[in-house]
């Protein structure tokens, strides 16, 4: 080993040290801002190496391509970031999920046109991996599945994309015997991985691709769109394995450990999320929920809702001492989150004690209610998790409950029959009073009837969340 | 149409079906509003209010002649006289007591809509009468009673010496109890209550009270469809005798208002218990006028017991705050008629689709309505059957755990194997990467595994930044492209190189633009 490589190598075990240090970090509040600076100094370490590196083999062409590929990356990249609503949140994150698909794909095709193209010298070997002759038998495996995994993360993260900025219906794609599709796609890419390792050639490697562009944008369509934040999190899981995939073929151990950091940190928020709606992540990932659930049990007469005014909202909100606001992806939607941080400021300046709760799942990213509330200074003291604040429901004189549905569905623990029974359930109904803002009697997501707006102590507050927040505020 | 206002020709009612502002209201319905000279006097409302409100101030015989009549106590045989056939008769009839009276109106071609039959729903509260009514009379109750005490309410410590303070007891906890007892508490008297229905427990406590539950050995309490109390069993009132026979020689105001819809009110107090009562305690019987739940009370009257007990027998409770009263009565009558009056033109629609409106209807166009089909209405839950859980949840529940265990056990060795057959056909060549590989998997998950929810956005954009350091592959492809040199290579790896920046700067930007906004309060 040169001492190039060796200097390389250690810079990249700083790197991926740093990463670690980076994603502890983010895990506190006090501590992440730090944590995203150990991120950006990982990464500048880890991308002066390769460049110095990949450097002494290029020429002048080879410089001004890599030099004007990075430039516009960072242009678009951070213009993107800059200009992104934090209600956009979803859609950005999915499509920088697509992006790391679609390097893995390219990273994958590249490392077999070259490592087949041509007898690798010392730095094409750095660059594709190959240890000797290229070809053997792990090698080729390692470059087809960072193929399909990048494949599936590209597509899948499109329709992601695509649903949530509502391109495309966010309702499940049903198609007859979808399950059978996947497990047919599955099949058929490990037929072509034989393939592929008996007899290399692009026919079998182009001929997967196309299975797996097409697979993962299936296997996306088919999740509704109040399944989101675990999908999100799971491309989130796979941008990470085809990052590790890539590191396995190129050898790189650095790529390995990112990729597997990341793998794991999207898996174990998927698993976060499933949880929070106790359903099983194979059940998600198998997609149709709430369509192919038309039996929503028998139509149960739950009796006739209350509506009420802003300004007797208003009213109660004085005489309130302690509020909690459930705000839910309809918060989002109406973009009410700075009228409700403006009535958040005007109670506590009354001394009234506000707080907000928020279900692991509202919204369509994990933790977006939560940025949308930072976004509109709302002090994250006082934004609870939905295990810290249920408890103190009886307590509550009033809850807001902002665009949520499911998420407060009391069905989800008195009706065994219900769709999403055991999904642990904001307990907003133990409040006192309980005013729902929402725009109609309509169902939520699972298509699931509401008991809760039928209680005697709920009210309805019918309405654009936002206009309906602003004209409290004005009563106060 | 015209709504007439008749002046309540009851001796001792100085209550009235409308205040100047609910006649402003029903004028903004688009009614035309008349009313009997005098009829707000005696509730301190005087004509010309009416008059400035919208309301024309007419003779007896032009009220009557109205299509529809607001009152509020039941009509007398003089006045149904005065009624043509279809006019729209509205006020307190108690149909399930006075079955003659609904059988007049029908004969009489009136449609009488009963404000004491409105059923108990959410919805149906802004009209409902015996709640607002019993509202004020629960507080009236505890004003006379503490009018004929001899003694403070509340406890005081003073230079002539220490006051201690009131006991009260609350005899059924529904609007009129839990007023009572809202408004004993605020005089700063000791509360107590008892109720049939032992959910009330909860809503007596919130009001400062002590609740008495009558323990039972079967379980009998419960509430009723119709969200009143019903009526209990033998085993029950035995228990709830013994309950006030140890409770009353402390007790100094007794206040009871145990109704039950349509049947005489149950005796709770005997005779004998009043006589344990200190002298100079007071009773009031809020039930007094359907038979009263004390022994000895008698309705409208002020008994004093040899034993010196005062026994309060007011059945007007309410209508000795009149001018309270008619304002919440007329509220409640403005309700009804905005439920009867969808188009806000001043045009009465009955819909009989609607239990509320089919429930107060005892009869019309000489049809006899009463008594409605039954609803259920009940505020509490539904009593849950007490049967045992489905068994076969159970015997799941008990067989997954070692099964479970050993499925996992089975799939972790089935994995190894296929593991070991791996690394074996592969010579060992990608056993030190995965290696590396399966650490930081495991570093991952416990890196990852404390993170707070809040910071779960964050986190991803964050992931999303280093994961693109794939774009070392990227560099070092295109670093390479001149060697290995196929231009489909380049254009490849450029354009991983630029997706993979645009992963790495955006990333991090936005994850920064994130993390400034989230701070403490």
């Amino acid at each position: 080993m040169s001492t190039d490589i060796a200097l390389v190598g250690g810079a990249y075990l700083v790197a991926a040290i740093l990463f670690i240090l980076s994603l502890a970090g983010l895990s506190r509040h006090e501590s992440a801002k730090q944590g995203n600076t150990y991120g950006i100094v990982g990464m500048v370490i880890a991308l002066a190496a390769t460049l110095w590196l990949a450097g002494q083999a290029a020429g002048l062409p080879q410089w001004a391509a890599i030099l004007v590929a990075m430039a516009i990356g960072a242009v678009v990249g951070i213009r993107l970031a800059v200009r992104v609503e934090m209600t956009g949140m979803p859609e950005l994150i999915a499509m920088l999920h697509s992006f790391v698909g679609l390097a893995a794909v390219l990273v994958g095709y590249n490392t077999y046109l070259v490592s087949s193209g041509s007898q690798p010298g010392a730095l094409t070997a750095l660059a594709v991996g190959a240890t000797s002759g290229g070809e053997d038998a792990v090698h080729l495996v390692e470059i087809f599945l960072g193929v399909f995994i990048g494949a599936v993360t590209f597509t899948g993260s499109i329709v992601a994309f695509l649903k949530l900025s509502a391109k495309i219906s966010s309702r499940p794609l049903m198609l007859p015997a979808r399950h059978w599709l996947n497990l047919a796609a599955v099949v058929a890419s490990l037929g072509l991985m034989v393939w592929f390792v008996v007899a290399p050639s692009l026919v079998p490697l182009v001929a997967m691709t196309v299975i797996a562009l097409a697979f993962g944008w299936h296997l996306v369509a088919s999740i509704g769109g109040g399944d989101m934040p675990v999908v999100i999190s799971m491309l989130n899981s796979y941008s990470g394995w085809a990052a590790a995939a890539a590191g396995f073929m190129l050898s790189n151990d650095l790529l390995i450990v990112t990729g597997a950091l990341v793998g794991s940190s999207g898996a174990y928020l998927s698993y976060i999320m499933c949880q929070a709606m106790n359903r099983s992540f194979i059940s998600v990932i198998a997609g149709g929920f709430g369509s192919d659930g038309a039996v929503t049990g028998p139509e149960v007469d739950y009796g006739e809702h209350r509506e009420t005014t802003a300004e007797e909202v208003a009213d109660l909100l004085k005489a309130a001492r302690s509020v909690v606001i459930t705000p839910g992806y309809g918060m989002a939607v109406a973009q009410a989150q700075y009228p409700v941080a403006d009535l958040t400021a005007k109670l506590r300046e009354r001394g009234v004690e506000v707080r907000f709760g928020i279900h692991p799942v509202a919204g369509r990213l994990p933790g977006h209610m939560n940025v949308l509330l930072a976004e509109a200074k709302v002090p994250y003291d006082i934004v609870l998790e939905m295990d810290e604040i249920n408890e103190d429901f009886p307590d509550t004189d009033v809850v807001l409950v902002i665009g949520a549905n499911d998420t407060v569905n009391p069905a989800a623990m008195d009706d065994p029959s219900s769709p999403i029974a055991g999904m642990p359930v904001l307990e907003v109904w133990n409040a006192k009073e309980v005013i729902v803002f929402k725009r109609s009697m309509a169902a939520g997501y699972a298509g699931v009837q509401n008991p809760l707006f039928f209680r005697d102590n709920t009210a309805m507050l019918f309405g654009d969340a936002k206009d309906r927040v602003e004209d409290i505020i004005k009563a106060l | 149409m015209q709504i007439g206002i008749p002046r309540e020709s009851h001796p001792r009612e100085r209550r009235v079906a409308a205040t100047p502002k609910t006649v402003g209201q029903l004028v903004a319905l688009g009614y035309d509003v008349v009313i009997e000279s005098g009829a707000g006097h005696a509730a301190s409302f005087d004509d010309p209010a009416y008059a400035v409100a919208g309301a024309r101030v007419v003779d007896r015989e032009a009220v009557w002649r109205s299509d529809i009549v607001h009152k509020i106590n039941p009509p007398t045989d003089e006045e149904i006289g005065l009624l043509r056939p279809g006019t729209v008769l509205v006020g307190l009839m108690a149909p399930a007591l006075d079955p003659d009276l609904v059988e007049k109106l029908r004969a009489a071609g009136v449609t009488g809509m009963a404000m004491d039959a409105v059923p108990r729903i959410s919805r149906a509260q802004s009209l409902d009468v015996l709640s607002s009514m019993a509202n004020i009379a629960g507080y009236r109750a505890v004003v006379e009673a503490a009018h004929e005490f001899g003694s403070f309410f509340t406890g005081q410590v003073t230079a002539a010496g220490k006051v201690p303070p009131a006991k009260v007891l609350v005899a059924g906890a529904g609007v009129a109890g839990l007023a009572a007892i809202g408004t004993a508490r605020s005089l700063g008297a000791i509360v107590r209550a008892t109720d049939a229905r032992a959910e009330v427990a909860e809503q007596v406590e919130s009001m400062g009270a002590e609740f008495l539950a009558v323990e039972l050995p079967t379980e009998q309490t419960g509430p009723s469809a119709s969200g009143y109390a019903k009526e209990m069993g033998e085993e029950y009132n035995r228990r709830a005798a013994e309950l006030y026979a140890s409770q009353l020689p402390d007790i100094d105001i007794v206040v009871t208002t145990a109704l039950i819809p349509g049947k005489p009110a149950p005796r709770l107090i005997t005779a004998e218990m009043v006589g344990s009562m200190k002298p100079g305690s007071v009773i009031v019987d809020m039930a007094a006028a359907n038979g009263g739940n004390v022994e000895g009370s008698v309705a409208d009257e002020l008994v004093v017991t040899d034993t010196g007990v005062k026994i309060i027998g007011y059945t007007d409770l309410a209508g000795r705050l009149p001018t309270q009263a008619s304002q919440l009565y007329g509220t409640n009558l403005v309700n009804l008629m905005k439920l009867l009056t969808p188009g806000k033109d001043g045009q009465l629609v009955l819909d009989f689709d609607d239990v509320v409106q089919r429930n107060m209807t005892v009869a019309r166009d000489g049809e006899l309505l009463w008594p409605p089909p039954p609803i259920q209405v009940s505020a509490a839950p539904a009593p849950v059957p007490a049967g045992p859980p489905p068994p076969k949840e159970v015997a799941k529940a008990e067989s997954t755990g070692p099964r479970d265990l050993t499925r996992r056990h089975v799939y972790m060795a089935v994995a190894a194997v296929v593991f070991l057959g791996i690394t074996a056909l592969s010579k060992g060549t990608f056993l030190a990467p995965f290696t590396v590989f399966a650490l930081a998997v495991v570093i991952g998950f416990y890196v990852i595994g404390n993170v707070a929810h809040a910071l779960h956005t964050p986190l991803m954009s964050v992931t999303n930044a280093i994961s693109g350091i794939i774009i070392v592959g990227a560099l070092l492809q295109l670093g390479a492209s001149g060697v290995a040199s196929t231009g489909a290579v380049a254009v490849l790896a450029f354009v991983a190189t630029l997706v993979a920046s645009i992963n790495i700067f955006g990333g991090f930007t936005v994850t920064r633009r994130m993390l400034t906004m989230f701070r403490k309060g």
